[in-house]
């Protein structure tokens, strides 16, 4: 998504947090992981979860792109329903897409 | 009923009304306040008040952070912009927040670099990509966000990009919690608390409220029957005369918060002295500000703002709603003057707002739609 389209979207809301799972670390980029949702695949930092190990297949909650709670399956499951339900479903999958910092980097140092 | 079958567990959700039911006492009138805007939104798309009994009255709090950032502060954002070595970056939340000279979304059109960003971690990217501007963040929001925006600045340091600053709005929940409980004109007896602001804080900061006022706070999830859950639990505490803090969202919020989190704010913030709140005034040490060693990275300080002070729009009755002396409706503009096309005040801009909540979900009623019923 460029910036362009970003701005035309509804605002997505500040509070609320978008589940997904852990599929992969980054290699040399220890404060980032792949996670995904809803086949969806996007970097995230998980500088916030680093007191403890995190692992593949785990559940996280997302806000404004860090991981800021590890939870369970069910959690993520009524999370993502919840965000049906408020009708916000579409406006957190647009707010991932969005994630600039996610994509790969042209340049290794240009990784934020 | 149409709405009741969007639920996971319409059944649970018929208990927890009956519940909410038998435990209010008769004649006595409760107000509750729900901290978090992420909840007033959520009470208000699920029709919650229409299961709970009359004498249940939810209060909408100050927990929405674009509602209760002062015009002045948007102004004083808003100048930045006009300078062209300047790419402003803010979330969507700000883009129509509106100033005295128009929102931001207005100034991009009248051709000032403003863009929407959806995570700081992108605008510290644009600084990287685009080395000959300044790209500074418009931060905003409590204990959720603050966190996000500290770490960016420690990987901007350790990543040594030296053309990225934040204009820092980010704002505390206790404090504004405490002026509301020290403030005459508001009565209330118990405190629905933030889910995710909780996750960073945990639940110990809370303590007073119970300890020093004798009021309760439940801690609360942000589905139908979190919500319900957390009334039951806060009924309870008022049936039996306790006051405590509980934790209705322990799946999510770990009594302790994130260590993590908490580390990485008290590294790069400080407390303001004080700090404007919309509605609320200046409130002691409610706000953060970045701390002399990350002072580079401080749009305060990198850049002269003119720290303008401006009234809201008199007829506006903005402050009156967020301290929820007045409902949204019984605002002079509501609807009128102050629409979500046409946003005269903040809280009819964020999809938190009481106003917007309101107005988007609340009026639906006289359209002829359900509310979750019992």
């Amino acid at each position: 998504m460029t910036g362009l389209l970003a701005d035309t979207v509804e605002d997505p809301p500040v509070c609320l947090a978008i589940p997904g799972k852990i599929v992969e670390f980054v290699p040399d980029q220890p404060h980032l992981a792949v996670i995904e949702v809803s086949g969806v695949r996007r970097r995230v930092n998980i500088d916030l979860l680093r007191d403890e190990p995190l692992a593949e297949g785990e559940w996280v909650l997302i806000h404004v792109g860090f991981a800021m709670s590890r939870i369970g399956v069910v959690e993520a499951e009524e999370q993502m329903r919840l965000l049906a339900m408020l009708g916000e479903d579409t406006l957190a999958m647009e707010e991932l897409a969005g994630y600039r910092f996610s994509e790969p980097p042209a340049r290794a140092e240009d990784n934020a | 009923m149409k709405f009741v079958d969007e639920f996971r567990n319409p059944t649970l959700i018929r208990q927890a009304s009956q519940e909410i039911h038998r435990l209010v006492e008769p004649g006595r009138h409760y107000r509750l306040m729900e901290v978090c805007g992420g909840h007033t939104h959520a009470i208000y798309r699920f029709a919650l008040e229409d299961v709970l009994p009359e004498s249940i009255e939810l209060v909408h709090g100050p927990g929405c952070p674009v509602c209760v950032l002062p015009m002045g502060r948007v102004d004083d954002g808003l100048s930045l912009a006009r300078d062209p070595a300047v790419i402003l970056t803010a979330f969507g939340d700000m883009m129509r927040v509106p100033g005295r000279g128009g929102s931001p979304l207005e100034h991009k059109a009248r051709g000032a670099d403003v863009r929407m960003v959806y995570s700081p971690l992108d605008a510290l990217k644009l600084a990287q990509q685009n080395p000959d501007r300044e790209v500074v963040f418009f931060a905003i929001g409590f204990e959720t966000t603050a966190p996000s925006t500290a770490l960016t600045l420690q990987r901007a340091r350790l990543l040594g990009v030296k053309n990225f600053s934040v204009f820092c709005n980010h704002v505390t929940i206790i404090p504004a919690i405490r002026a509301i409980l020290d403030s005459p004109d508001m009565r209330v007896e118990a405190f629905i608390g933030p889910g995710h602001v909780s996750t960073v804080i945990g639940c110990r900061p809370y303590e007073f409220i119970c300890r020093d006022y004798g009021k309760p706070l439940v801690t609360s999830g942000f589905e139908p029957l979190d919500v319900l859950q957390s009334i039951v639990m806060i009924l309870r505490q008022l049936r039996d005369g306790r006051a405590c803090v509980e934790n209705q969202y322990a799946r999510v919020v770990p009594w302790e918060g994130n260590r993590p989190a908490l580390r990485a704010m008290a590294e790069v913030f400080e407390l303001r002295p004080f700090f404007e709140w919309r509605g609320l005034g200046f409130i002691s040490q409610s706000a953060l500000a970045i701390r002399e060693s990350y002072a580079e990275f401080d749009a305060e300080r990198r850049f002269s703002l003119p720290g303008v002070r401006v009234t809201d729009p008199k007829a506006a009755q903005c402050g009156e709603v967020l301290k929820g002396v007045l409902k949204p409706h019984q605002c002079k503009l509501f609807g009128r003057e102050c629409t979500p096309e046409h946003p005269v005040g903040a809280l009819m801009v964020s999809s938190e707002g009481a106003c917007a909540a309101y107005y988007n979900f609340a009026l639906r009623k006289s359209n002829g739609a359900e509310p979750v019923g019992v």
